[in-house]
This record gives structure tokens, sequence and C-alpha cells, in this order.
């Protein structure tokens, strides 16, 4: 049992708890992720670590309430347990030798861009962080990522914070003023990390995706996760969850991440039903 | 006197017609009389070639000698002073090529049932006695165990059973390995395997689960917490595809992701457990192994109306067991015989809407010894499926050799070991079952298992 030692509502659909799990918080890097379990009944779902600490032995995750389990975990507070939290699983991103970075967060994507900006800033690169989210009350991370950034860039959709647009207007803006980039991270939706390396990719500038999509055991052995990149196909749990945004697949990604749609309404009506039960009696 | 009759004692089995709608067990066991009677047709020859047909080397004529006695608790004692597991081999293991395959009886009419008579008494242990252990004197020695299958688990109980401190890691979060995920409920009942996993743990052994070794820890970090020696169990986790056009649809499984869901996470207990899995009107199984057989007749309680079974073979080629084959055809699963696929076909949207195929004759043995399929010029025609589960073959999960520098493998993956002890590259490092062998069976993991138990042992007590 993994015991949750601090819970934080960080916008109206995003939490953070930070799990006891000294295990993996000694080996944990930027870029890996951890599998948990709830309950019994539960499934396995993979979550990418936001933060780790090795004094303390936590690991820190950070999700946004999009399904059953998700919802579930979000209801659990400080002191409850997880059943299972596997870890750190995943090839961790490389980072080393960089001087100047874009780190580019979509949405929840934010949370997963935190420690890369955070470990490339404390490798000593120059790291300008962009993020987009639907509109100010979704914004994630605004302290500790000006911490960990040269310079900080915060989109909404809707302009209410002052700055209307996309993440790409951001980063096309940078690099059009001639900001030179040799790495550029974007992590958030699948069609956020396609507009990003198209944008990269006539100048030549690595760019590096996070994968999430379907699996159940995170270890290479289920093979759910296949993500084709360069023509070959490839596990997001082994051989990712980064890779090269400009060999990715995004349309076949976003194919498959329709997979379960029908039945994880069913999921969530059956958790409905009996969670309306449960009130009436 | 024997029982001459040259049958087996019927073991009574769910109707197939019932039984394709549920995940009860097929096969419901031996009662007592039933037991005493098969036990009877045992002739108790001086030769015991029966024993020699045993990975394990259980006492096959003396514990059936005890079940034609009336004495089931003795003849429980006596399988598990080499088994560990008899109520899984019992089930699983593939007797007829193995311990039944050298039985006299069997050289006219059917052999001596031994399987059934494992089971058997494995059973009505369970059902009848509290797990009683004999303490063992501590030796203070730490030995880490990687992986909870067959293997580790068989080389867990034996080192216990000498006084060893053995944890075992698993990367899963329960304990079993391939008998949790791999195997079906209606072929291997899960609350028996925890059972079994259970009277493994009363031995002392401690497992700690969610322990993805070569990630969490590496080999020389488990060294540095103190293990003087450590076993690799860690299975044949990596599925194979084929490599054709539209493998990656929605819609086609690797086998073990298939049977994972539905074993190990109960997604045909859905919705009531979260896990889902997608099954549709036609499913087809790539494969003639016994993988292959348990994907079909999943896919068949799932409610498919059509499963086929492609295999580019012909039947007598097939790996799966006869017994499991017989079952799949009584549950109405579609054999398509020297049949190989060629592409999966998709809809707009990504989902598989058929699989094109080619037919096969058999050519020249290969290097297998099996002869070789040709594909028949002209003969693609398509199956009209929307789900594909690809049941060719696992190889060895590659996440310790890649984290473990010095750790000598195959080309494929295999671990390479030394035959009789399980001995690896690294000093102190063993490892056997399918890390070694890439996909094979239970019994032959366990027979590792307990190989490399032994050569720790000597290893360790030749260390002082």
């Amino acid at each position: 049992m993994f015991r949750i030692a601090r819970k934080e509502v960080l916008n109206p659909a995003v939490k953070l708890l930070e799990v006891e799990a000294p295990y993996v918080a000694r080996k944990a890097e930027p870029g890996q992720f951890i599998m948990l379990r709830i309950n019994e009944e539960g499934e396995r779902i993979p979550l990418t670590i936001a933060d780790y600490n090795t004094d303390t032995g936590t690991v820190t995750i950070i999700f946004q309430e999009v399904g059953k389990t998700t919802r579930i975990l979000g209801t659990l507070e400080e002191g409850d347990h997880l059943l299972d939290f596997a870890g750190p699983l995943g090839t961790a991103s490389h980072l080393d030798g960089v001087k100047r970075a874009a780190v580019i967060g979509g949405g929840l994507g934010t949370a997963i861009a935190y420690p890369q900006a955070k470990k490339l800033y404390s490798l000593g690169a120059e790291v300008d962080v962009i993020t987009g989210f639907r509109n100010s009350s979704f914004i994630l991370l605004e302290e500790e990522l000006k911490k960990v950034s040269s310079r900080l860039f915060i989109t909404t959709d809707d302009g209410s914070n002052g700055n209307k647009g996309f993440v790409t207007d951001v980063l096309k803006k940078l690099m059009d003023e001639g900001n030179k980039y040799d790495l550029v991270i974007a992590i958030g939706p699948l069609i956020m990390m396609k507009m990003v390396s198209l944008m990269t990719k006539p100048y030549g500038i690595r760019t590096i995706v996070s994968m999430n999509p379907v699996m159940i055991d995170g270890t290479g052995m289920c093979g759910g996760c296949r993500v084709t990149v360069g023509g070959q196909t490839k596990f997001a749990c082994v051989d990712g969850p980064d890779f090269d945004g400009h060999e990715v697949d995004f349309d076949e990604a976003m194919r498959r991440q329709a997979m379960y749609k029908s039945q994880e309404r069913r999921s969530e009506e059956a958790h409905d039903c009996r969670m309306g039960g449960a009130l009436n009696a | 006197m024997p029982d001459m009759s040259l049958k087996k004692v019927r073991m009574p089995e769910q109707d197939p017609e019932i039984r394709s709608g549920n995940f009860k067990e097929v096969a419901l066991g031996y009662d007592d009389e039933m037991a005493v009677s098969e036990a009877n047709r045992c002739l108790h020859c001086k030769t015991r070639p029966c024993v020699a047909g045993c990975p394990v080397n259980v006492q096959i004529p003396e514990f059936i000698k005890l079940v034609s006695q009336g004495d089931f608790e003795g003849a429980y004692a006596k399988i598990r002073e080499t088994n560990s597991l008899p109520a899984i081999c019992g089930r699983v293991c593939p007797q007829e090529s193995q311990c039944e395959q050298l039985c006299v009886r069997g050289k006219k009419g059917e052999p001596v049932g031994i399987g059934r008579l494992e089971r058997f008494v494995a059973d009505w242990y369970m059902a009848n006695r509290e797990n009683v252990v004999n303490a063992v004197e501590r030796n203070g020695k730490k030995v880490a165990v990687i992986g909870s299958g067959p293997a580790g688990l068989t080389c867990a109980g034996d080192l216990a059973k000498k006084g060893y401190e053995v944890t075992i890691f698993e990367a899963f979060h329960v304990p079993g390995g391939v008998l949790m995920y791999g195997i079906p409920e209606f072929r291997l009942p899960k609350a028996l395997v925890q059972k079994e996993i259970e009277s493994v743990r009363s031995l002392g052994v401690k497992i700690m689960t969610n322990m993805v070794i070569g990630k969490v820890l590496s080999l020389a970090e488990l060294e540095e917490e103190g293990y003087q020696a450590i076993f690799i169990g860690s299975g044949a986790g990596l599925p194979s595809f084929m490599g054709i056009p539209g493998e990656n649809l929605n819609g086609v499984y690797s086998a073990n992701e298939f049977l994972t869901r539905i074993n190990l996470m109960k997604a045909y207990k859905f919705p009531e457990y979260d896990t889902p899995v997608r099954v549709t009107e036609s499913v087809a199984v790539i494969g003639g192994g016994n993988v292959a057989m348990d994907a079909a007749r999943c896919a068949r309680r799932l409610g498919a109306k059509n499963v086929y079974i492609v295999y580019r073979r012909s039947e007598a080629e097939m790996p799966a067991r006869l017994e499991e084959v017989h079952h799949a055809r009584e549950e109405g699963i579609i054999f398509k015989l020297l049949t190989n696929p060629t592409r999966i076909i998709g809809t707009d949207d990504g989902w598989v809407k058929g699989m094109e195929c080619i037919e096969m004759e058999l050519g020249e043995p290969d290097a297998s010894g099996r002869r070789r399929p040709v594909a028949k010029k002209g003969s693609e025609h398509m199956l009209d499926v929307q789900t594909v589960v690809v049941a060719i073959g696992q190889s060895p999960n590659p996440l310790i050799k890649s984290t473990t520098p010095g750790l000598e493998t195959h080309k494929w993956g295999g671990i390479i070991v030394e035959e009789e002890t399980g001995s690896t590259s690294l000093d102190g490092v063993y490892a056997g079952g399918d890390a070694v062998t890439g996909a094979a069976t239970v019994i032959l993991a366990m027979g590792a298992g307990k190989k490399a138990a032994k050569a720790i042992d000597e290893y360790l007590s030749n260390e002082e």
C-alpha cells in the first residue's frame, strides 16, 4: 500500500498527489512514469512522474479527472492509500548537453513538462517555457515553472489571462524573432504535439514529444501502447514515452486513442449508477 | 490385481454448449471413488518410466499407490516432496508428452491418468486440510528471485525449504506470472493459483509486488542490499507481431494484451471490474499453440459468434496440447489450417474490418524438423473479422538484460545458462524458465527453477 502524503487541487479539473513510494523516488528521472491501481476492481493506469524527492521518498503525480479511475483518484485524500504503484518505468529523457531549449506544455501536459524544464534548467540550459490552457482558471504550476525557466509564456484559448492564443503562436513568434533552440520539448494533447513538430521540422530543431497511449503493464509485455515512429512499431512503455516528434505517426496515435471510448462511457455510467445507489441508501 | 480396463476413468466436464458462455473451470475433477479406481490401473512397474518423464521428479507410482489405498493426505505429502505446485501441474502439464507418454499402460490402451490423479490429490488436500508447515531453521543467507511465475515460485520454495531467506520480486500487482495473466480462469482458476502461492509463502518466502527489477532496482543494487545469489525467472513477456500491414489498427491485440486484460484484470467481469476488452462478432486468432487456443476460447466466452484459429501449417504440426485443441473444437472454434494472414484491412477511421489470408501447402522440413509452409499463388481470400489476436509467440522481456552489464544472452533475447545448473555469465546469478528458453511450458519452467535452487544451495554452501 502506498500512502498519500499530500494532496493539492491545482485547478477545477486537475489534482496533485504526493505519494510515499521510496523505491520509485530513489530511481525516478524526468520523462519516466508509474503505473497505479486504486482498488481491487481497478484498472492499471500510467501517469507521468511530475516530481520526486529522494529525501522524503515521495513521488508526485498530477492528473486530470477524465475517466472513472482518475475521478476516483481525485476523491482520495491525504492519508489514504493506493493499492499499487509501480515504477519508475520508461526511458528517461536525454537532456545532457542542451544549451537552449523551449519546453512546451499544453494543459495537463504542463505537469509532465515541468520536471523536464527543471532538469534542463539545473543542467545550466537556457529554458523558455510556453504553456497553454483553456482559460485562466486552468493555469497550472505558474510559480513552480517561473523558478525553472529563463522566460515563461502562458497563453489561454479565450484570452482570459490577457494572452489569447495557442502555444504554437508563441513558439512561432520566438523563432521568428531569431531565438535559436537546439531542443524543443512538447507535451500535451496529440494534436498540439503534432502541430509543434510540424512547425519545428523545417528548422531541423530536435523535437521531443511524450506519448501517453493505452497500456496495461507498462513493462513491454502487452504491446497495447504501439506507436509508429519513423515507420517502425515502438512500444511507448519501454522505447518511450519520449519520441522524436518529427518521426511519430500522430494520426495513427489519435485513432488508437479512441479504442475504448464506448467502454469508458459504460464504465463511467456503471460507476455513476453505483454512486447514485449509495447516496440513496 | 490392477484394474486392466483400457481407458482412463472419465473425468466429468462442463457441457461445451454451457461452458462456452462462462469462465468456470471446464474439467471438473475426479471424486474419491473415481480417483481410487483410476489409481488401481497403475501397474507399479519396477522401472518407473513415468518418473523419468517428469521434469520435477514426482514420485509417481508411490503417490498413486497411496491414492489406491485411500490415503490422500499421504499422497499429497509424497507429491509435495518434489513439487510445490501440484494443483497447477495437475491441470496444465502436457502429461501426454511427459509422464503419461512413458506409462507402460499406454502401450495398449490409455496410460494411467497421472495428471488427473495429481489434480485430485491437490484439490482434496486444499478442501480438507489446513496447510501444515514444518518450521525450518533459517541459515541467514539471502536470495533474490525475480519473477513469481512457475520458475520463480519453485526456486523460491525449494530454497526456503533449505533454510534460505528468499524474497521474490514481482513486477505486477499480484504474484503468479503467466499462471495469473496468461492461462485463463476456465483452465486454471485464479483462486487456486493464489492458494498454491500461499503455500509457498508459508514456507517463509517473502513476495514483493510492484517491483520491476531492472527499473526500480538493478541486479547490482540487489547485491548491495545483501542478496548473495539471484535467480532470474522473468518469463517471456515480449509479444511478437507478424510485421504485416494493418497490425496497428484498432482491434488488433497481442495475445499477451488480450489475455492479460481478461485474466489478470478480469475484463470478462467488465464493468464490475474497470478494465475493458473489445470483442466483436467475428475474431481471428493467429497461431496454433496453447496461447492461441486460450485466446480463441476466451473470445468465444465473451460472445464472439465466429472465432477462427488461423494457422499456417496443418493440424499435425500444431504445438497446442491435443486436449486444448479438442476442447476448442467442442466449443465451436473454427480451424483455418494451412492459412496465413497477409494483411489486415481497416475502416477509414482505423478499425479492423477484415483480414486477407493466403492458402499454404507443406514443403520440405525446415530447421525445426516440421514441414515448411509455402504460399499457394493466387489463393488470397478475405476473412470477415473485426478483431485480430496475434498469438505467434513471445520472447524474453529485455528489461533485465538491457540494465545488467555482463549478462550474456542469445540474439533473440534468451539468457544464456549452463543447462544443468542455470548459472549465467555472472557469478551468483542464475536463470530459468521462459526467460532462458523462450515461451515453453509451466512444468519445464518449474524444472529449471528446481535445478537452479539446487545449484544456488551448492554455490552458497561452498562459499564459506
